[in-house]
């Protein structure tokens, strides 16, 4: 047997580090020797962190994808309506009925993007870098609401922006965020124009402070960072030109980030007290490194982490560790998940946060299945649960509080989806699954209430509710 | 849909016990003589709904320049509904405009809560928790009110109910809470929530508290929620509303609810008279309706009212939208009020009135409204509204005369 204490650390590694526990395949005898260890080793990964998945497509053809679609959802509005296909359901909105509709070419490939994040969160050993890209994910999120060509670029932007720098510089995943087409196009600066630049000066068009506003409050500094108005609008300033190079061509490959000189804002621009030269596009480059060297962002992201892996009430001295880290590293974001675990409260402190509807649907799937579900079924569990994938209510992401996720309409949606999970799985004994998926630590209370039950049906949905399963 | 048939046993058993039914009393004063027994309902519209939209001063010389092409007009396409001859309502609100001529709907216009920057997450906060910043508290004042009516009978159902997956800020505290959601799942077998309430009373108290209120309200309002159609933004805020409507009507029900819509951060392609602030508007008027009929006889005892966190910029911005401004308006409908009227201290839209130059000021403070209906409504006293509903307010008088 293992020993008690880094027993229960085991325990701490794959819930509040990881996804949870897959039996038979973790080997839990090696990992209870040294759960710290186990973590800490895939922080040392090289290898890229994207999916393997090679029929994944790039931003730019996801975005002729879609227009060819749209062409030819034109022409079937102009046949006569007998003639005309069905319209395509909402991904986001509308749960698929029996018999399934056949998937729009938008729908295959969000479907695709989001088989190939359940892939590898439900394959990772212990999972906590793809916990990571979750996090970061969800500070910098784009939501699908906006419309079809946010909806399309989630994945890829997840796996072109994000990815590529959970490991890496916060200042590289902000300037890749921002420039992604997806991002400009969810925070509208797609169509914010200098008001003095060429455009703006022959079509009378303006600024939207969107993306700007939510660079500062957001993604660095936070609500309290010590900016004003002023700051907001000079930054939008900055920000104009950029943009997504649009299907006629004229900025470049339709679907990249593209610099639109004749739409940015001619002239200096102050910011936080520093005057930024009119360089064109490496103007808010500029003012986007700055940020992501601030102080404040260090504290606002150290405490956004925190709260997300330890506890909804952030311990202070962690924080003030973690935005140390981040400040003495250039903003490491290797550093900064290395800091977490190396620390000994983010092991001892107890396991109080509740696993939000995406986490939890990640750890029962890792208990009761060698394969993910399917990503239509995914989706659709996570829209009723509140959590639709990639499409948070707002630019502030998904909550990370137990008053979201735990909250009396919140337990009851997942009390009846786990209700429908158990009878899908009522032929797996829930007993057998216990033991190996909690590695030997459910409470004395819980395994009774699943040794008791009338039906291994109802004890599978016992455990799935059972406060050790839900909390991490 | 969902075909719930518990064993009367197993649901008294749920209806009856522990924590859930530590519900406070029904307000003494609701079987007081004249049989008054105020509903009221609060609907958060999250987002910063543009107030110089939604009710357009036709009768300012500067509104129709600064709203540009999306300006509505006395007459013509994008002619607005009359109220008072310098105020207008959007077209896409008639059932509001109805209630109006008939009394029963009013609007405070150049209203803001006391937040003055403009970051959506922090002016809700500011308008749900009632503090005089953000972050402040982790409770709302509706819920805060709720713990200061006056205790009599006990009823079966809790005071308040928050439609929606999470609990708005603005119903979380002490007083206990429950709520629902529009949801299509089975109905699982009753005896498995009895277990696991079980399970969590050994183990968990905080999740038992929860899933029992969880449970509890499901079942009153599950009836309503089998009427789904594809009727877009409309019905979205219509079933919650209809849902709502059905349980606080109910003679032992709760008497407070609060909702919340989102989507009102319109930044682009606002729309003018037709457009996506349109639709939303008559989302909204469709979930006021629906509380007038499903609240049916007690109707005329009850106050729904609409907030924002803030307004708009009073110009049009470079994308056909308003970016994050400050003063706004709040709607306020149902038989309980004196209606038919606009009340605004209107500051105008010239260069020199706007707030910061670019913001509708705001005259009127959010809370004096609020203060207003809490007062002459539930017969809270100015002194209890000033210490515990919405702190360090003394200085704003609660609003006189919007009750009938």
């Amino acid at each position: 047997m293992i020993g008690a204490s880094s027993n229960a650390e085991l325990l701490v590694a794959f819930h509040r580090f990881g996804w949870g526990i897959r039996p038979g395949v973790n080997d839990l005898r090696a990992i209870g020797n040294d759960p710290r260890g186990f973590v800490a080793a895939e922080l040392a990964r090289t290898s890229p962190l994207a999916p393997t998945d090679s029929g994944l497509q790039s931003s730019p053809e996801l975005i002729v994808v879609l227009e060819a679609q749209r062409e030819r959802e034109k022409q079937a509005r102009a046949t006569p309506p007998s003639m005309a296909a069905p319209p395509a359901a909402d991904l986001t909105g509308n749960r698929a009925k029996p018999p399934p509709t056949p998937l729009t070419p938008l729908q295959q490939r969000v479907h695709a993007e989001a088989q190939a994040r359940l892939q590898l969160a439900h394959k990772s050993g212990c999972g906590f870098v793809e916990r990571l890209v979750t996090f970061w994910s969800n500070h910098f999120c784009v939501a699908a609401s906006r419309g079809q060509q946010v909806q399309i670029l989630a994945g890829a932007y997840e796996r072109e922006a994000i990815r590529p720098h959970v490991l890496g510089k916060l200042g590289g995943m902000l300037k890749a965020a921002e420039q992604h087409p997806a991002m400009l196009l969810y925070l509208e600066n797609q169509g914010s124009i200098g008001p003095n630049s060429q455009i703006g000066l022959k079509r009378k068009r303006g600024l939207n402070e969107n993306l700007a506003r939510e660079i500062l409050e957001l993604h660095t500094l936070g609500v309290g960072g010590g900016y004003t108005q002023a700051d907001v609008t000079s930054l939008a300033r900055m920000l104009t030109g950029w943009a997504m190079a649009g299907m006629d061509g004229r900025l470049g490959k339709p679907g990249l980030f593209a610099y639109d000189a004749a739409a940015h804002e001619p002239g200096a621009q102050v910011m936080l007290g520093k005057t930024y030269a009119d360089v064109g596009r490496g103007q808010a480059e500029k003012a986007l490194q700055d940020l992501a060297r601030k102080p404040a962002t260090a504290t606002h992201i150290a405490t956004k982490f925190v709260r997300h892996f330890v506890a909804d009430a952030a311990p202070p001295a962690l924080v003030a560790r973690l935005a140390k880290t981040l400040r003495e590293t250039d903003g490491d974001l290797r550093s900064l998940a290395a800091a977490l675990i190396a620390s000994d409260e983010a092991w001892k402190a107890p396991l109080t946060k509740i696993r939000s509807p995406y986490e939890f649907w990640i750890a029962a799937g890792r208990l009761l299945n060698p394969e993910p579900e399917p990503a239509r079924h995914t989706i659709n569990v996570l829209n009723q649960m509140g959590q639709p994938l990639w499409n948070p209510p707002g630019p502030d992401g998904f909550a990370d509080t137990n008053a979201a996720w735990a909250n009396p309409n919140a337990l009851k949606t997942r009390f009846d989806m786990v209700s429908n999970l158990a009878r899908a799985h009522r032929a797996r004994d829930p007993r057998e699954l216990l033991e190996q998926g909690f590695a030997g630590l459910a409470s004395s209370a819980t395994r009774t209430a699943v040794a008791r039950a009338e039906s291994s049906q109802q004890g599978l949905a016992l455990l799935l509710m059972s406060p050790e399963f839900l909390r991490r | 849909m969902n075909e719930f048939a518990p064993r009367p046993s197993r649901r008294a058993l749920l209806v009856s016990g522990g924590a859930l039914f530590a519900w406070p009393h029904i307000p003494a004063f609701a079987h007081a003589a004249g049989g008054r027994d105020p509903r009221l309902v609060v609907m958060v519209l999250r987002g910063a709904m543009d107030g110089l939209a939604a009710a357009p001063p036709l009768g300012d010389p500067q509104y129709a320049g600064l709203h540009g092409a999306l300006a509505l007009t006395r007459s013509g396409p994008a002619a607005a509904l009359a109220l008072d001859g310098f105020f207008g309502l959007h077209p896409a609100m008639p059932q509001f405009a109805r209630m109006y001529r008939e009394k029963r709907a009013l609007l405070v216009h150049a209203v803001a809560t006391p937040y003055r920057a403009r970051s959506h997450f922090d002016g809700q906060d500011v308008l749900e928790s009632g503090q005089a910043g953000p972050g402040l508290v982790q409770t709302g004042w509706l819920n805060r009110a709720v713990g200061l009516l006056p205790p009599g009978q006990r009823v079966a159902p809790p005071k308040g109910l928050a439609v929606g997956v999470v609990t708005p800020l603005i119903l979380r505290g002490a007083a206990p809470v429950a709520g629902w959601r529009p949801a299509g799942n089975h109905e699982p077998h009753d005896d498995l929530a009895t277990r696991l309430a079980d399970l969590y009373a050994q183990s968990d108290k905080a999740l038992e508290t929860s899933l029992r209120q969880g449970l509890a309200l499901d079942v009153i309002a599950r009836r309503e929620t089998s009427a789904l159609s594809k009727d877009g933004t409309d019905l979205a805020m219509r079933l919650p509303a209809r849902g709502a409507a059905k349980l606080i009507a109910t003679a032992d029900g709760p008497r407070i609810a609060a909702l919340s819509f989102n989507g009102w951060d319109t930044h682009s392609n606002e729309g003018g008279a037709k457009g996506r602030l349109g639709q939303l508007l008559a989302g909204l008027d469709g979930a006021f309706e629906e509380f007038e009929r499903g609240l049916g006889d007690v109707w005329k005892d009850s106050v729904v009212i609409a907030v924002t966190e803030f307004g708009r910029t009073a110009r049009i911005n470079g994308t056909s939208g308003t970016d994050h401004g400050t003063g706004t308006l709040c709607f306020l409908a149902g038989g309980a009020l004196k209606g038919g009227r606009v009340l605004a201290d209107w500051p105008g839209l010239g260069e020199a009135q706007l707030f910061e130059r670019r913001d509708l000021a705001p005259t009127t403070d959010l809370r004096a409204v609020l203060k207003g209906v809490l007062e002459g409504h539930l017969g809270l006293s100015p002194a209890a509204l000033s210490k515990t509903v919405f702190p360090g307010s003394d200085a704003v008088r609660p609003m006189k005369g919007l009750l009938a």
